[in-house]
């Protein structure tokens, strides 16, 4: 081999290093945003994250202290609403989806699933806004939760299909063999063997929607009280964030960022748990 | 059959005297399911509806002239879109322009040149990105990025880049720029995660071929896994593009909020989502009510004709490598 392959054979070897080391470069680069958020919700939110955080109104303005304890009841209350829309049409589309139909016509609406998974969460709030706040002329819990209802179908959806699809067909053929009837074995057989990867998308859902705020802006609005009617407009964290967010008074800002550092640790509480319930079906299912 | 005729007859006809198994409940499942599955194609035409009924006077009275104008005036009743259609597509190009290189690189170092190991580790921390909220964002971006951007980036880009009509002008912190780079922050992760798949799902034997020409692992990477997987990284681009395009609170918190179209992108700008964010529970008289659902009617268009395209072009990429691994 003369000196001219030996310097073209270096010279690929140093590309494929430098690549290496770029690409190496940009996965740091993707990560480091969510360090930097991290660190500085902490360092300046875990100092107001306190007994009276978890237990007290907010004040006026001018008043230091007080707490969000009623947006988080506000935001609990609207994700149970929520999951009273979205979890029984997207579980049972999904069972649909993956137990009857045709190919051509699931494909399709799997597709639109998709489609409507990438419309923003803003337009939900103002199909909302028109569909229930203009008709009874207020902004109100029920608004805000299906808002965040509907937002969580297709979501809800994909992910019960695709583990419903994992479930073996002997499982199925041994039912129906049994002379079960076809929905029982869906309900008892199919879906129970299913129920942890079930639960899991229901919980990336809540997860998801928990932090949403352009949906809550003019469907829940938000309230500086407590509000147990529903029908009247009701707090939540998101939106309680959002509004001292952009506030000019610094103890406001001190309780954003403890609001936020409240919800970023509910939601990756709950990965958390979905991260255990995965690792436990990985092996059982196959 | 002989042996059949002579079986009792009482014992062969006991089943047929039981009641036929009940369908009822078969069927009633059936259209239970059935019903929620169309839900979601009703809710596609019901977004439709509801905002083209919600904007309807406004479509009458502004026509085509509501996209091309540029007059925000609730006092006069003047509504043009222009500026905000300028700043959503302005701050989800320079969005693309930051993330794309980075999360498709970042793609290529997780499916191909990492080491195991660390492949996971990086996989979950990206999703715990994913994960963080956009008013969450926002609050950082107010906080942390804005101040840093005002104090360090863009006096920096404005010595470099000054001469250029982009970096010109006062800085003052909240400006496209910036909401560029929230948008970036948010969009990394959908992007990387899709074009990993898109890059597992290439087959294996595209690797073999090229390592035995002799390849180096770039060298495959390029050659036998990039080439192959253009349109599906295409199709993950464009589905980074549609979040972007409707990603509304981190922007409003950072953008500026002012419906003006400059060249530089240190001046603040306004975002469809943003102004509908803003300006929703503030619109006092009808037609401006009608003017902000016309500006979701807007979004709503574009998004659905951005992510149709970016699912048809995933949808081929993945349909590919079915019928290949089949093959």
């Amino acid at each position: 081999m003369h000196s001219g392959g030996a310097d073209k054979h270096s010279w690929r070897k140093a590309k494929n290093a430098l690549v290496s080391a770029a690409t190496f470069l940009s996965a740091i680069v993707v990560i480091t945003p969510l360090g930097l958020v991290f660190f500085h919700l902490l360092v300046n939110g875990a100092s107001s994250v306190n007994w009276a955080f978890f237990t007290q109104l907010p004040k006026p303005v001018g008043v230091i202290g007080g707490g969000m304890v009623n947006a988080i009841v506000g935001s609990l209350e609207l994700l149970g609403l929520a999951s009273l829309i979205g979890i029984p049409i997207g579980v049972l589309g999904g069972v649909y989806l993956a137990e009857y139909g045709s190919v051509r016509a699931n494909s399709m609406v799997r597709f639109i699933a998709d489609v409507l998974n990438g419309v923003p969460s803003i337009t939900w709030g103002v199909v909302v806004y028109g569909l229930v706040v203009l008709r009874f002329k207020s902004f109100s819990g029920y608004a805000g939760g299906l808002a965040l209802g509907l937002i969580m179908v297709p979501l809800i959806l994909r992910t019960t299909e695709e583990v419903i699809l994992l479930v073996p067909n002997g499982y199925r053929e041994a039912a129906l063999a049994l002379g079960i009837s076809r929905w029982k074995t869906i309900v008892h057989v199919v879906m129970k063997t299913a129920s942890k990867g079930i639960i899991t998308g229901i919980l990336l859902a809540l997860a998801r929607i928990s932090g949403e705020t352009a949906p809550l802006l003019f469907t829940a609005f938000g309230n500086r009280f407590w509000n147990h009617n529903l029908a009247e407009p009701i707090a939540a964290l998101p939106l309680q964030i959002f509004s001292y967010a952009i506030s000019p008074y610094d103890d406001w800002h001190r309780q954003a960022w403890a609001g936020a550092l409240v919800l970023v640790v509910g939601i990756f509480c709950v990965n958390v748990l979905v991260r255990i319930l995965t690792r436990e079906r990985k092996p059982s299912i196959v | 059959m002989p042996a059949i005729a002579t079986m009792p007859v009482k014992e062969r006809s006991a089943p047929a005297r039981m009641a036929p198994p009940s369908r009822f409940g078969d069927k009633t499942f059936e259209w239970l399911t059935l019903g929620m599955a169309l839900v979601v194609i009703l809710l596609v035409f019901l977004i439709g509806w509801q905002l083209a009924r919600g904007s309807s006077l406004a479509i009458q009275k502004f026509g085509f002239n509501f996209l091309v104008t540029s007059t925000w005036d609730p006092v006069t009743e003047q509504f043009g879109a222009l500026p905000f259609i300028y700043g959503t597509l302005v701050s989800s190009l320079l969005a693309l322009l930051i993330a794309v290189p980075l999360s498709i690189a970042t793609a290529v170092y997780l499916t191909e040149l990492a080491p195991l190991w660390i492949r996971q580790p990086i996989v979950s921390l990206i999703e715990m990105l994913a994960a963080i909220p956009s008013v969450i964002l926002g609050l950082w971006g107010i906080f942390v990025m804005v101040p840093w951007l005002r104090d360090y980036l863009f006096p920096l880009l404005k010595r470099a880049f000054g001469w250029t009509p982009f970096f010109t002008g006062p800085i003052y912190g909240p400006s496209m720029l910036a909401g560029g780079i929230i948008v970036a922050i948010m969009i990394l992760p959908i992007i990387t995660s899709v074009s990993r798949e898109i890059l597992r799902s290439v087959p294996n034997l595209q690797r073999e071929a090229a390592y035995a020409l002799g390849a180096t692992r770039w060298e495959v990477t390029r050659i036998a896994v990039l080439s192959y997987a253009k349109k599906g990284l295409f199709g993950a681009v464009i589905l980074g593009l549609g979040r972007a395009l409707g990603e509304t609170m981190a922007v409003t918190m950072v953008i500026g909020n002012t419906p003006q179209i400059a060249a530089s992108l240190f001046k603040p700008g306004y975002t469809l989502a943003s102004v509908i964010a803003n300006e929703f529970t503030e619109a006092t008289t009808d037609v401006y009510l009608q003017a902000l659902f016309e500006l979701g009617l807007v979004l709503f268009g574009v998004t659905i004709l951005v992510n149709l395209l970016a699912q048809l072009l995933l949808k081929t990429m993945t349909a590919k490598s079915a019928t290949r691994a089949a093959e």
